[in-house]
């Protein structure tokens, strides 16, 4: 069982990041608008003109 | 608009030499919009920044201080086809955002402790367990502690908090019991880790607090929602007023920033945004927000006039007395005052139940543990088994019930252009008897439309309609629209009478009845239209007598026998018997009452709900306001005066009455289904208590049957959405 040793500090881990990332998100006001962010991620401005179709 | 704005009321200063303002934007509906915005204002000079929010149909923009000038980015916008609002922004620490980001922070904390501590205890009960002097099972005992007690201690303090009120005011609510099974459910696991036993209830704990959090947060950012819109509405229909400098100076000015005793300007046709006496100038007004009555009323210097009233014929000066739109007469605010305290009583369902709710279960757990003691077990395991009831009957589902259900249907309402202002209006709508109506502007259209447009020669309503294109009263619109006039025909207007023009050599007239000289013609046509106003077009041979009235709303025929099918019907209105009894007639309904005064609509009221029958009433006016609020629930349509729709517990947006049909629909709707979920929650009770009595509950168990239930009232919520009449 010494396996548990690594992985149950990895497996806290892991969760941990997902928890720190979701906060972080949160503060960073991601979650304010889920409507615009469904729009912007499939408007084409970034490219340059002569690839837009 | 000429005037210059001042918009600095508007404008905040998030950095050092950085200016912004917060708008309301018309017309955002996709991801062109955002782009078409975003670039547009970037390409502005001195423009720093531009951010669309599509959910709540708002841009913040950031410019260079002094680099532009604040009315520059409104009338950017208006050319780029979006017309905005400025609106003084809730700042980031009110207290509603900081509500609801707490309560996503702590579900986010609580669904990561409850993921991490589940995955320790299915390892556990895979067979980890079974020896009964297993190392790792303390291990992982200890490891859960560890992740359980921090985060129990951080995400469940919305509860702690609530229950910890609740109890100082010597009552109890939903969060009692809540608080009380988290923590003697984290303590005994304590205790039964210590003592190296092998059961223990983290895991339980953690994922009722994930799921009760999950019911908060729907109803907190439903709340918030709705004060969005609430926000942006305001914004949009607000109020600014053109203030007069002492200088001669004319501002346009926003309502907020205007003081009792400026003087301010308003001119014909426009919606007077004070209170306060005429200075001087003549003209007429529309107060059929205020009265309800449709004929037009003469006012010269010295005349009080009111907030929500229409300017019609002159441009009139006025010394404004109060400028906040919410202080009308002494008389309706004392009516609205009593009005809404009686109305707070109002128990919500969620609550009711928790009444019955809470002693049951503390009840049931006592009997536990006396039971168990007098059959012989010790303390420790007759306590044990006591939790586990606690524990089991924690309101998971009840907690999920009401608010899931609130949160599609006001989704599905949302969608059929219905905003409520509380999840409560849900819960009273469907508890409707009686359906009153006021008349003008609820049942009828907001804005006038000529009647008698078949009766009239096409070469007269042309000609009227390019006079009437120079006028800016409310009823010459009507006829312009009628017409379809693009071209005017010069003319002068005099004001409270109307407007003359010379064409083709001949004097041509167009306004009032007397003033044209034509008072027997208007007579037969006030016969056929009594509920007209009466415009007349004289040309020297003769003489046309246009009908104009606010017509019944389209589909208002269909809309009153939808829903007299299962409510009673009444009209109450201030407006004369004869327009109201029209109006009555073709809607086919026969109880109607004519020429009201405030009070009176709200004894008749009064009256209903004595006799059984909760009433709904649906207006607009400011003299509904009173009876809006006195209403067991009320709806305005967003036409509707200020005052009214603070009142109102719901508004409807549109053309048509058909939202109103749909509110109470769905209302009845989501009534059922809140019933049926609490009546799901009591079944497993019923189910689940009697084997936690016996002691026979696992963790496991808990686990499965906490998750089963929540499960099956979220989609059992998700039937609110009401798939009928869409694409409507």
């Amino acid at each position: 069982m010494n396996v548990l040793v690594f992985l149950v500090p990895i497996a806290l881990a892991l969760g941990g990041l997902g928890l720190a990332a979701f906060l972080w998100a949160l503060k960073n006001g991601q979650f304010d608008d889920l409507d615009g962010a469904a729009w912007r991620a499939i408007s084409d401005d970034d490219l340059p003109e002569d690839e837009r179709q | 608009m000429t005037e210059a704005q001042d918009l600095s009321h508007f404008v905040r200063r998030p950095a050092d030499g950085v200016a912004a303002m917060d708008l309301v934007v018309d017309g955002v509906t996709c991801g062109a919009c955002i782009a078409t915005i975003e670039k547009g204002l970037r390409r502005q000079a001195g423009v720093r920044g531009a951010r669309v929010n599509l959910a709540s149909r708002r841009v913040t923009v950031e410019w260079s201080e002094g680099a532009l000038d604040a009315p520059v980015i409104l009338e950017r916008l208006e050319a780029l086809g979006y017309p905005a609002y400025p609106f003084a922004a809730e700042t980031v620490d009110s207290v509603e955002i900081q509500t609801e980001r707490r309560l996503l922070r702590c579900l986010g904390v609580a669904a990561f402790g409850a993921m991490n501590v589940m995955l320790l205890s299915i390892s556990l009960w895979a067979g980890a367990d079974n020896d009964p002097n297993s190392a790792t099972r303390d291990l992982f005992h200890w490891l859960s502690a560890l992740v359980a007690l921090p985060t129990a201690a951080y995400a469940g303090q919305p509860f702690f908090a609530s229950a910890a009120k609740a109890l100082r005011a010597r009552s109890v609510n939903m969060d009692v019991p809540i608080a009380l099974g988290v923590v003697l459910a984290l303590g005994m696991s304590m205790l039964q880790t210590l003592a190296h036993e092998r059961v223990a209830y983290f895991d339980s704990a953690l994922m009722l607090m994930m799921f009760l959090l999950a019911g908060r947060y729907l109803d907190q950012r439903m709340r918030r929602r709705t004060r969005d819109f609430a926000v942006n509405l305001s914004a949009i229909r607000a109020d600014r007023a053109i203030k007069l400098f002492d200088g001669g100076e004319a501002r346009e000015t926003p309502i907020a920033a205007i003081r009792p005793g400026d003087l301010v300007l308003v001119r014909a046709g426009e919606r007077i945004a004070v209170d306060g006496a005429v200075e001087d100038g003549r003209s007429e007004t529309d107060q059929s927000l205020v009265t309800g009555e449709t004929a037009p009323v003469t006012v010269s210097p010295g005349a009080p006039v009111y907030a929500g009233t229409v300017n019609l014929t002159g441009a009139l000066r006025v010394r404004v007395r109060s400028a906040a739109s919410g202080t009308f007469l002494d008389e309706v605010n004392g009516l609205l005052a009593g009005a809404v305290e009686q109305r707070s009583s109002y128990v919500r369902l969620a609550d009711r139940a928790a009444r019955l709710y809470v002693p049951f279960v503390h009840a049931a757990a006592l009997a536990t543990f006396v039971g168990w003691l007098a059959h012989g077990a010790g303390w420790q395991q007759a306590l044990l088994i006591a939790i586990t009831v606690l524990i089991i009957t924690c309101p998971c589902a009840l907690g999920l019930a009401v608010p899931a259900v609130q949160a599609v249907a006001a989704g599905a309402l949302f969608r059929r252009g219905v905003i409520l202002h509380s999840g409560e209006a849900l819960e009273r709508l469907a508890e409707v008897g009686a359906v009153v109506f006021d008349k003008t502007g609820t049942l009828t259209e907001p804005r006038p439309t000529l009647a008698n447009a078949a009766d009239i020669a096409p070469d007269d309503l042309r000609l009227a309609g390019a006079v009437a294109l120079s006028s800016k009263h409310p009823l010459a619109k009507a006829i312009v629209e009628a017409a379809g006039a693009k071209e005017p025909i010069a003319a002068e207007e005099s004001p409270a009478e109307g407007v003359s023009a010379v064409w083709r050599g001949e004097r041509l007239k167009l306004g009032s009845a007397a003033w044209c000289g034509a008072e027997v013609e208007a007579a037969s046509v006030a016969a056929a239209w009594p509920d007209a106003s009466l415009i007349v077009l004289r040309t020297p041979e003769r003489a046309a007598v246009f009908a104009v009235h606010q017509g019944l709303r389209s589909d208002a025929r269909a809309v009153v026998a939808e829903i007299a099918k299962r409510h009673e019907v009444e009209i109450l209105s201030g407006d004369r018997e004869p327009a109201v009894a029209l109006v009555a007639r073709e809607l086919g309904v026969s109880r109607y009452e004519a020429g009201l005064k405030p009070a009176d609509k709200i004894a008749r009221l009064t009256a209903l709900e004595t006799a059984g029958r909760r009433p709904l009433m649906v207006g607009d006016g400011l003299n509904d306001a009173p009876a809006l609020a006195a209403a067991h629930v009320s709806i305005s349509p967003i036409s509707a005066a200020h005052v009214a729709q603070a009142q109102a517990d719901a508004l409807f947006l549109g053309e048509r009455l058909m939202p109103v049909a749909d509110a109470l629909r769905i209302a009845a709707k989501a009534r059922r289904l809140m019933v049926e979920n609490l009546w799901l929650s009591a079944v497993y009770n019923l189910i689940a208590v009697p084997l936690a009595v016996l002691g026979l509950v696992t963790p496991l168990i808990a686990a499965l049957a906490m998750s089963g239930s929540s499960i099956l009232v979220t989609l059992n919520a998700l039937r609110a959405r009401d798939s009928r009449g869409k694409g409507r």
